[in-house]
Order: structure tokens, then sequence, then C-alpha cells
């Protein structure tokens, strides 16, 4: 039998001596510092790292400092344009609106629905915003009812839930006022804001 | 605890990861020297934090990246600080980037087997200052506008892809969004991916090798923790002292905020929203960059090359090369000599750059000495004087735009550079000025404080149908009167009808008569300055209108008293509306007619592109001229003596 020749040991190239590789050998005797200096350490580690988180922090929770803007009843029709027949219609909100930096003038913010009462001159405003997730309610006239597209939460006319209905609570009624100014009937709504999800209509802030 | 930590050990082998990553031997024990690296890797992580926070509120576009800024330094609680201590430490990391580069090859630690992590500390500096450029953009301000379109003018003359590569970087042949978002990704994404990519390598190479000692029998040895980490932690807290104390300077030699809120004062500067029609020429780079700045001076023309790429290319070389020279003795003499004179030259050029754009500042003790070391010649004293008043007016315009911002308009949507070119306080000067008026008028107050004409020949215009302004015109002086050079005096109406007539017939009026005229004719400017005087004088203005209409309208016409056509029309003078007539088409048969002056029409054509004035700007210069601008009830941004004092 022969014998399978061994490969030729592979020539390391010869390098110029260099500084040994460190292989971290631990100290034979015990760090020099004792508590106080890891202490230290640590105190002063954590002190600089907060500075820059902290003032980061301060930063990115500046939104909890924010109310909503809107808190004057806004004219949304004229008592003229909404008939009499108990039917719900979907009038847009328009109102100056500040995002962040910018500010819009006589933007649309949002829409509700105005409803007045058969032969009354009562209103009712109801938000367009789903109670249950935030969706957009959507009017269906043929059968006389608020349905949403998301969820399937149906609402009567007045706002009332349809049973069974995921929605925790009726649609959001807005305080809703008919007043007389520059010689027309105004219809001003409290345009507001809630909370979805909740059973308790919560205003946002 | 300890079952739990067991368990993770056994999946993870983190007990194996924290020693080797806290018992590293330091050989020699534990030094000051070795702490550069560490206060870099704070440096970077300090700006990583602070740079995602900021990035929750910025938003990279034309109309709303100085906006969001304005809205972080000035509108959300703690925001001038997160912005300061961003644009602060990116500072310290170009300082801590020379002193570790320094401290490498004084120590000879790029030499083998180092040279590797030598060359990628490197491409470390290469980002760091790409960060910085990119940074230095973001706020969309005057400054960081005009100094990034230098910079990215300068990649234009690369020979052959110049143009292409100045394009892709800009986004377009012009600079807006698309700069922006480039600019933007660059500096929140590739940048720091790259940084984080080449540090990792960095580190583990530097592990792989260990520190670099020079005697390491000096001391025993050590571990990495907790000696070093201590030096390197209150080396972190060093910078960090620094840091914040630049955040809080203004305050510190201010002698506190003098009831200015905090974002007002403290933190990292935002100039006014950048203006492409509005040429900065303060504009400088960073003032690590002004070393090359300088540079470029010295290079005119079309061997601008050389300065701009071809050296630094050479200097980048020879830094690339210092590990190979570095094998002799001499050569790594040679490489500490040639970094000493690299960071001596850049030193030098940075103190010249300095002194070219300051010393016109006699006020400042700075200034002075060093104008005893470099006297300056009147040419580059007119130019420091150029670059300290556009210094100054951007300072100003500075302040407005934050009053501008404040106004209960707010922000539009098309952003705070509309609410600059609609104010009437700071355009007004500018067409005042574009449009000539300043060749015959003078606006100035009674201190000689305003807008001086070179050669006046017109009416001071400066409270132009007050009744102050009212009371020379028709007084006889002949140094503060009608035919002093403060109103008719170098005109053709000097020795005028209205002359004769202020000199003459209204003599023969009683003083108190005369008064009545002034009242009555200024009431008809319905002056903002003056409404609460003219509500209260009603009785005086209704005598006054009827000695205007006995006496004046011989000539002019008054309400419905009198015939249009020799002499301006009284009704309504000096009011807006007036005003716009008088500037648009002073030779209308309502004002002078047949005997206008020199005085020219700015807006008598229909066409607007042959009117010297657009209706903007009409609407601008009256308004000033009438003094009717915005002002905050209280001074947007308080200005103590000591801040102003320690800007310059």
């Amino acid at each position: 039998m022969d014998e399978i020749p061994l490969a030729p040991a592979p020539q390391t190239p010869k390098l110029r001596p260099t500084a040994p590789v460190a292989k971290a050998p631990l100290p034979a005797v015990p760090p020099r510092r004792g508590f106080f200096g890891k202490a230290l350490a640590v105190v002063i580690g954590s002190l600089v790292g907060v500075v820059p988180v902290a003032s980061g922090l301060a930063v990115f929770l500046d939104p909890l400092r924010r109310r909503q803007g809107l808190h004057e009843p806004i004219r949304v029709a004229t008592l003229d344009a909404l008939p009499d027949d108990g039917m719900p219609r979907l009038f847009p909100v328009i109102a100056d609106r500040d995002d962040a930096w910018t500010r819009y003038i006589n933007q649309p913010v949002g829409a509700v629905y105005l409803r007045r009462l058969p032969g009354s001159s009562t209103v009712q405003a109801l938000s367009a915003t789903c109670p249950h997730a935030g969706c957009f309610v959507e009017l269906k006239e043929e059968r006389k009812q608020f349905q949403c597209p998301c969820h399937t939460s149906a609402f009567q006319l007045d706002g009332q839930r349809v049973m069974p209905c995921v929605a925790p609570r009726g649609m959001d009624e807005l305080k809703c006022e008919v007043v007389t100014r520059d010689k027309e009937q105004q219809v001003l709504v409290d345009y507001l804001n809630y909370y979805s999800g909740l059973a308790e209509k919560k205003p946002k802030a | 605890m300890k079952p739990l930590v067991d368990w993770l050990d056994d999946r993870t082998g983190i007990r194996g990861l924290v020693h080797e990553a806290l018992y590293e031997n330091i050989p020699g024990g534990a030094r000051w020297r070795y702490v550069w690296g560490s206060t870099l890797v704070f440096a970077f992580s300090v700006q990583v934090i602070t740079g995602i926070f900021l990035w929750m509120c910025y938003s990279p576009s034309g109309q709303t990246a100085w906006e969001s800024v304005a809205y972080v330094q000035y509108e959300m609680f703690g925001g001038w600080l997160l912005r300061g201590l961003h644009h602060f430490m990116a500072q310290a990391m170009v300082v801590l980037l020379a002193l570790h580069l320094l401290q490498v090859v004084i120590d000879g630690a790029y030499r083998a087997p180092r040279e590797v992590n030598f060359w990628l500390g490197l491409i470390l500096m290469q980002i760091v200052l790409g960060l910085s450029l990119t940074g230095y953009l973001l706020p969309w301000d005057q400054k960081g506008y005009w100094a990034t379109r230098v910079a990215t003018n300068l990649m234009g003359i690369v020979p052959g892809v110049g143009g292409q590569l100045q394009q892709l970087v800009v986004g377009g042949a012009d600079y807006g969004h698309l700069t922006l978002t480039r600019f933007f990704a660059l500096h929140a994404g590739v940048l720091p991916g790259l940084l984080v990519f080449f540090l990792v390598l960095h580190i583990a190479i530097f592990r792989r090798h260990g520190i670099h000692c020079r005697k390491p029998g000096r001391r025993p040895d050590c571990a990495f923790w907790p000696d070093q980490v201590l030096k390197d932690a209150v080396a972190c807290l060093a910078v960090l002292c620094v840091v914040l104390f630049f955040v809080f300077k203004p305050a510190i030699m201010g002698g506190g905020l003098h009831g200015a809120r905090p974002g007002d004062m403290l933190g990292a500067d935002l100039g006014a929203p950048a203006d492409a029609a509005n040429p900065y020429s303060a504009a400088r780079p960073e003032w690590y960059f002004l070393f090359l700045f300088q540079f470029l001076k010295y290079f005119p023309g079309d061997r601008e090359i050389i300065g701009a790429i071809i050296v630094p290319s050479i200097v980048m070389l020879m830094l690339f090369l210092m590990p190979l020279l570095g094998r002799w003795k001499l050569g790594h003499v040679f490489n500490i000599c040639l970094l000493g004179c690299l960071l001596v030259g850049a030193g030098l050029l940075t103190a010249q750059a300095w002194h070219d754009d300051n010393q016109a500042n006699g006020s400042s003790m700075a200034v002075q000495l060093a104008n005893r070391v470099m006297p300056a010649n009147p040419k580059q004293l007119e130019e420091s004087e150029g670059y300290l008043e556009a210094v100054e007016d951007a300072e100003a315009s500075a302040h407005r735009a934050v009053a501008l911002i404040r106004a209960p308009e707010g922000i539009p949507p098309l952003g705070a550079i509309a609410l600059l070119r609609r104010d009437a306080k700071t355009q007004g000067p500018r067409i005042f000025a574009e449009a000539t008026c300043t060749a015959c008028h003078d606006r100035v107050d009674a201190q000689g404080q305003g807008h001086k004409s070179a050669k006046p020949s017109a009416p001071n215009l400066y409270g132009f149908a007050s009744r102050q302004w009212l009371r020379g015109l028709l007084s006889p002086d002949p140094k503060s009167g009608i035919s002093s050079p403060r109103y008719f005096g170098n005109t053709s109406h000097a020795d005028g009808d209205m002359a004769g007539f202020v000199k003459g017939d209204l003599k023969k009026l009683k003083p108190q008569q005369v008064e009545q005229i002034v009242v009555a004719l200024s009431a008809e400017a319905q002056l903002r300055s003056q409404a609460a005087e003219d509500a209260k004088d009603g009785a005086t203005i209704a005598a006054g209108r009827k000695l205007i209409q006995q006496q004046c309208t011989d000539c002019h016409k008054f309400h419905e008293a009198g015939e249009l056509g020799s002499s301006p029309d009284l009704t309504g003078y000096g009011s807006y509306e007036w005003m716009l007539g008088m500037i648009s088409q002073p030779e209308s048969d309502r004002y002078y007619d047949g005997n206008n002056d020199r005085m020219p029409a700015s807006a008598a054509f229909k066409e607007p592109e042959r009117n010297r004035l657009n209706p903007l700007e009409l609407e601008m210069l009256v308004h000033w001229l009438r003094g009717e601008w915005y002002e905050p009830a209280a001074p947007a941004i308080a200005e103590p003596e000591a801040i102003q004092a320690g800007a310059r």
C-alpha cells in the first residue's frame, strides 16, 4: 500500500514580528479599586447617559402638553339649508386649524351630521366619527340608519345604537344651538373629538 | 436571580460576553491618554439619541424644514436643549477626532499590526465630517442654505463628472425638497449606518490587538473595568459639561435669561428661513471647515480645483500612508511633524479667516489684539465691515422671523418665508432703496437715525403726514420749514406757490388755527400711531377741516370743496390709499399733474411687467412709510448687551 503522501505543511508567510495579540489574560490580582471606584464609574456613566435621553424624552412627551384647539362654537350651516324632515345631512366643519407649526385658515377640519326634527327648529348634531374605533360613519338613507363601514356598528337616526352593536356607546352628540346672526339663523356646533372605544363619552384633551 | 442568569448564560453565553467586554487587559494600567476613543463613542451615542428624538419632530421639505426646527426650538418643551446638545456635540466630536488622531500618531499606535485600524479610523473621520456637512443644511436657514450651496458647488469642479455629481447630491439643478430629503437620508440613514459598520470593525480590530502601550512594564496591568471605565466616564462627563456650557452660554455670560423664554436664547442658533432670492453674504461653513474656506481664497479662478480637491486629496493620501512611513523611526518623526504642520496650518488659516471677517469690529478686545498682529488693509477692512453688517442683518431678520411666526396668523402652509416676504418692516426699507426712493428721499428721525439718501433732494419721509411732519411743512422757518432741505428746499417747489402761501397768507392765521389745520389734515392720513389722539381731538379736527376748506381749496381739492388739477388732493391726504396713488402715478391730476418735479411713476401701467413696483411691493412700501407693520406686544427676543457682545 502506497502511503498517501501528506500534503506539504502550509508555509506560514514570515511576517515582521509584531506585538503579540492580546488574549485578555485576566489579571491575577483583583481590580485595585474597590466598591467606591466601581460605584463612581456607574454613577458618572449613568449621568452622562441620562442627559441626552432626558432632553429627548422631554421633547417626545411635548404632545401631552398640547390641548385640542377648537373651543368656540363653529357655524356649520344655516337653518334654511336643513329641511325639517328628520333625516340627517352631512355638513363639513370649516375652521382654522393648527397642525404643529402650520396654521391653516378656513380649512375643513371634520364633518358632522345635522338633523332637524320634523316641524321644529331644534337641531341635533352628531359627530361623524364612530365611537367604536373612529371610522367615518355613513348614512344609509334607504335603511334610515347610520352604518359604520369598518366593524358593522349601526345607529338609529338619533344616534342610538342598533343592537347588537360592537360600539360601546351611541354616536357622540355635539352641543348645538341655533342663533340669529347677520340676519340669518345659523346652526352653531361645539365641534369636539371624543375618545373612541370607551362606554363613557370623554372629550380628547 | 442566579438561576435566571444561569439559564440566559447557557442559551447566550452572556457571562462570557460581559466578561470579555469588561475585563480586557490594559498593559501598564489605566491611563488618561486612552480616553479619546471612548469619548468619541460617547459623543456618537449622544448624537444617535438626540438625533432620533429630533427626527421625530423634523420634516424635510422646503416649506417645513425651517418651520419644524423652529417649532422644536421655540415651542416644544426642552427642544432648545435637545437641539443644543446635538449641535454642540457634533462640534465636540470633530475636536475629539482631532485629539484621537493626534494621540494615535504621537504614540505610534498606527504601526504594525494596527495599520488597518488606523485606516478604518480615517474612514470614520471622513464619515463624521460628512455628517456635519449634511447636518448643517437641515435647519434650512440662511446660514446653512448658503454655506451648503458653496460646498456643493465645489463638487461641480470635479473634472468630467462634476456637474452630474452635484446634480445628484442636490437632487436637481436647484436647491429644494429633494436636496433636503437626500441630505436627510444621508445624515440620518446612510452615514450613521456606515459609521456603525466601520465603528464595529474599528473596535473589533482594536480589541484583537489590545491597547497600544508604549511602556507596558511601567505599572502593573489592570482590567478595563473599573479603572479605565472610571477614567473614560470622567472624560465623557467633561465632554458633556463643555457641550452644556456652550448650550447655556448666553445665560451664563449674560447673567440669566432676562425674562426671555429659554428657547429664545439658549441652544443652537437658528437663522432666518432660507431664501434663494435674498443672498446671505455672511454665509460661512461651520468653524472647523473655516480653514478650507480660507484656503480656497488663495486659489483664484481656474486654479480653484487645486485648493478644493487636489491638495485635500494629497493630504488625505499622506494620512493614509502614515502607517507605512511609520515603520522607520525617521518616518514616524516625519508623520508627527506632518500632522503638527497640518494642525498648525489649519489653525493659522482659521485665525486668518476669523480675522479677515472681524477686523473691522473695533469694539471687540480679541479683534483689537489680533489687529496688532495682523494689520488690515483698507480693502479687507471694507469687506469685513460688509460681513459684520450682513451678520447683524441676519440676526435682525432671524429675530423678525420669530416675531412673525408668533403673530396671530401663525405660519401659513407656504412656510415662514412667505411671512417675511410680506413683512413691511423688513421689506419696506429694501424696496425703498431698490426702487431708488433713496436717490432723493431720506427717511431719518430727529436723531439722524434711519434710511439716508446719499444726496437728499426731496422731503424727508420720516413720519410723513403725521402732525409733527405737517407742522414743519406749514412752517416758514428757513432751517426746518417748508423751504428747508427737510421739505421742498432741494426741489422745484422750494419757491413755489405752496412755499409762498406758507410764508404769506398762512402767517395771517393764529398759531392755534394753523395747529387746527395740522391736526385735521393729519387725521386724513388715519395713521395707526395717531389713532388715539385723532379720536380724542374731534372738535379740533372739525375746526381744522373748516379752515382747510376756507384756506386751501383755491389750489387743492378737499372733500367736496376745490378742484383737482393744480395741486395734490388733500382728501385722505397721507392715507394708505392716497399714498398708493402718489407712488404709482404722481403725475395724475389727483397729485402733481403738470407740476411734478422728479417724482417717478412706479406703477402707472396696466401691464404689471412694465411697472417698477408690483402691487405687493407697493403695499409693503406704503405700510412701511406709514410705520404700520406687525409688532409683538413684547419684544420676541430679549437682547441684553452682554449677549450681543458675546456673539461678536
